[in-house]
């Protein structure tokens, strides 16, 4: 029991309804061996950050597809910073600009996958950001 | 960080960490249940358990709205989902169906993995649920997946235990083998819109009478007899546990199942039980930690080698167990 587990929520923040992509990682990183806390659709960045806090969770994986990632993701890790959890690494996955992908990394998004990112990098990026 | 004043100060973050360092059974951990456990024992502990698809997470965030709303008392919730025997990992979704309590101060929901240890589970969630009740939380709800031992267990680690059942899921036979119903103070039909439900419940009712003898009347020869207990037997203190119907998709139900847990706790503060429960689970948990303290101790006394050993000769059937046991026992002092 004293061994420690990586924490993780995976939320889907914002309106779209495709939440196969959360899945597909949720389950991968089950299969990693990490306790994934999986919150369903629809979530606001409140719903989200309160979660994260009662969940005392090591990273946030947000999955975004409707485009709204530069609203939605800074008020997010606005409200982690706030509650706190400053050492929670964010990762956002969905269908990301380049030019936004750079911006969100300025911001402290720890990693960005989009379409064809394979679950064992994204995997893989979790460990390492959690580790460092 | 001091953790137990941060807590009892009514800090989230401090409990949310505390949560994690009582899971893993750190150190930190322990000192700080230490300091909180003066401040335990104040709290309601509902134990919610029953095989997977009974709609126990929907039950449970319509029970915990109607305490919010209805009742204004503050509840926190452990919900426990297996882990991965295979890969340690788990995927707890119990949240999905708690969204309703999102944004409410006076809700704490925790998701937990099982982390299949031996006894360990039982263990970290009786730690954890002291937390809680230090925290000042006055209603915590346990919430396990009723398919194994250590599940039964931490269900009966509260003061009620709620037993959840469904329409369709088995037939009367499921009802008689199904050891956990015994545990149930109260028992829940959820889903009580689909059809079967009258099944379900007479197959309950049946269970429920061999397990409770209660006054019955049936047809005999055209005559019809009043099978009754002796008075003496039916005597206040037996606690026949009632069957409620919910649909908590609606919460159709919600009210008469408050009510039978109120009753319930009623029930056992009139009878003194509720003191023999809180007896009985301090009791176990001080066997478990003197288990482990002895143990530790004797792992220290004993040299591995010496272990080794004995080990080897009764792996070559040269000593049983019982004669190792006493070998390593009695020789521990010289």
């Amino acid at each position: 029991m004293t061994e420690k587990k990586i924490r993780v929520l995976v939320a889907k923040p914002g309106l779209d309804g495709h939440d196969r992509g959360a899945k597909v990682v949720a389950r991968a990183l089950r299969d990693a061996g990490m306790e994934v806390i999986y919150t369903g659709l629809r979530q606001t960045p409140e719903m989200i950050a309160e979660a994260a806090l009662q969940e005392d969770v090591d990273v946030v994986g947000l999955s975004i597809l409707s485009g709204a990632h530069m609203a939605l993701t800074p008020r997010i890790m606005e409200l982690l910073r706030v509650n706190g959890q400053t050492h929670v690494k964010v990762f956002l996955g969905g269908i990301i600009p380049d030019e936004d992908m750079h911006r969100l990394k300025e911001m402290g998004v720890a990693g960005v996958f989009g379409p064809g990112a394979s679950t064992e990098d994204i995997i893989r990026d979790v460990q390492t950001a959690v580790a460092g | 960080m001091n953790y137990s004043q941060a807590i009892l100060n009514g800090d989230r973050l401090a409990l949310a960490r505390l949560l994690t360092k009582v899971e893993n059974n750190s150190p930190e951990g322990r000192a700080a249940l230490i300091e909180l456990f003066p401040h335990t024992g104040k709290a309601h502990l509902i134990g919610v358990t029953g095989a997977p698809g009974t709609g126990k997470s929907s039950l449970v965030n319509q029970l915990t709205l109607h305490y919010r709303k209805v009742e204004d008392k503050r509840v926190a919730i452990v919900a426990v989902d297996p882990s991965s025997p295979f890969t340690g990992g788990a995927v707890l979704g119990d949240r999905v169906r708690m969204r309703d309590l999102s944004g409410d101060p006076g809700v704490f929901i925790r998701s937990m993995a099982s982390r299949g240890s031996l006894g360990g589970l039982a263990q970290a969630t009786a730690n954890m649920v002291q937390v809680f009740d230090a925290a000042g939380f006055d209603i915590i709800i346990v919430e396990t997946v009723g398919a194994g031992q250590s599940e039964v267990d931490i269900a009966r680690l509260a003061h009620t235990t709620l037993v959840v059942e469904a329409p369709g899921l088995g037939d009367d036979i499921q009802a008689i083998k199904a050891g956990i119903l015994e545990i149930a103070d109260i028992l829940v039909i959820n889903k009580a819109d689909r059809p079967g439900v009258e099944n379900t419940e007479k197959a309950l009712k049946s269970m429920l009478e061999l397990a409770h003898p209660t006054e019955r009347v049936f047809r005999h020869h055209g005559v019809y007899m009043n099978a009754s207990m002796p008075k003496e037997q039916a005597g206040e203190k037996l606690w026949i546990p009632p069957i409620q119907k919910t649909v908590s998709t609606e919460g159709a139900g919600i009210l008469e199942l408050a009510g039978a847990i109120a009753r319930h706790a009623a029930h056992l503060r009139q009878t003194g039980d509720w003191a023999a429960r809180e007896r009985t689970r301090l009791q176990v948990e001080l066997e478990a930690l003197l288990r482990d303290a002895l143990l530790n101790q004797f792992r220290k006394d004993v040299s591995q080698q010496q272990y080794e050993e004995v080990l080897e000769s009764v792996a070559q059937r040269r000593v049983s167990p019982w004669e190792a046991v006493h070998v390593l026992l009695n020789g521990r002092s010289t």
